[in-house]
């Protein structure tokens, strides 16, 4: 398999970033660490392009889960609700 | 109706059928209403609504559809979907990258592969990946410990990953690297 990160030898830092991919970008990782890794991948490409590859794949996620709730439910909902005695 | 088509979305990918859904999302809404659970202000109300939802799913819907052959799909190594596609962004030029995976996966594909994934991965990447919701509020919407969810999440997105890739070579907009290799 020809891999960026099989054909490097990883230094910590890039082993360190990728480590973390996934919850810096699900806005898990506290500002200090934040900014190393973005130093580290503003200095370092085979790091940064899965880094681009990952934030896109999630906005793809975002994007392509959206369902329209069908109009006629919000009436029923409503309907239901105001058959509820009052609290 | 706050958060509606939110919850929507997200009951479809419990559910898997918009009949069910629809009923998950009005169930959820009414115990809102009756103040179950009880909602504190200045709280995430999307995240107290999820909550209701996701209890709801799991007591009444889960049993009627469990699905006996949910497959677990092993080992998928790290970065697994970007070493297998990654080249084809930089093959492609003229294109942004956005596009590319906009372009390679499909609506359906993408629900698919979600709604594919066994259920506790797939509730733990649904909350995360598609809803925004932090590691914190998962462990309080699944009512799961938080070092449960980050390996949910792990063995989840990695099979998302596969799921994905899956599809997209069957739909023959990849091929397999270890056909190309040989």
């Amino acid at each position: 398999m020809d891999a960026p990160t099989d054909s490097l030898p990883l230094k910590p830092q890039c082993e360190d970033a990728l480590h973390e991919l996934y919850h810096l970008l699900s806005g898990e990782i506290d500002d200090a660490k934040r900014a190393q890794i973005a130093e580290h991948l503003d200095e370092c490409a085979p790091c940064a392009e899965p880094y681009d590859f990952y934030a896109e794949l999630r906005r793809c996620m975002q994007q392509r889960c959206q369902d329209l709730a069908p109009p006629e439910l919000l009436a029923r909902i409503e309907a239901a609700i105001n058959h509820e005695p009052h609290t | 109706m706050e958060h509606m088509s939110s919850l929507y979305s997200g009951a479809l990918r419990m559910t898997r059928n918009p009949a069910d859904a629809e009923d998950l999302v009005q169930e959820t809404y009414l115990k809102a209403y009756r103040g179950f659970g009880g909602f504190e202000e200045g709280t995430n109300l999307k995240a107290w609504l999820y909550r209701i939802l996701t209890n709801t799913y799991i007591n009444t819907y889960r049993a009627k559809q469990r699905r006996p052959d949910e497959t677990d799909l092993g080992e998928v190594e790290d970065l697994y979907l970007y070493r297998r596609l990654g080249g084809l962004e930089a093959a492609r030029v003229g294109r942004s990258a956005e596009d590319e995976l906009m372009d390679l996966f499909t609506e359906a594909e993408v629900k698919d592969a979600v709604e594919e994934l066994p259920e506790n991965f797939r509730m733990a990447v649904l909350l995360a990946d598609v809803e925004g919701f932090s590691y914190k509020e998962i462990a309080e919407i699944m009512d799961i410990p938080i070092g449960t969810v980050m390996s949910r999440l792990h063995r989840g997105r990695k099979q998302l990953e596969k799921l994905l890739y899956d599809f997209a070579v069957s739909h023959r907009l990849a091929e397999p690297v270890s056909d190309a290799a040989t």
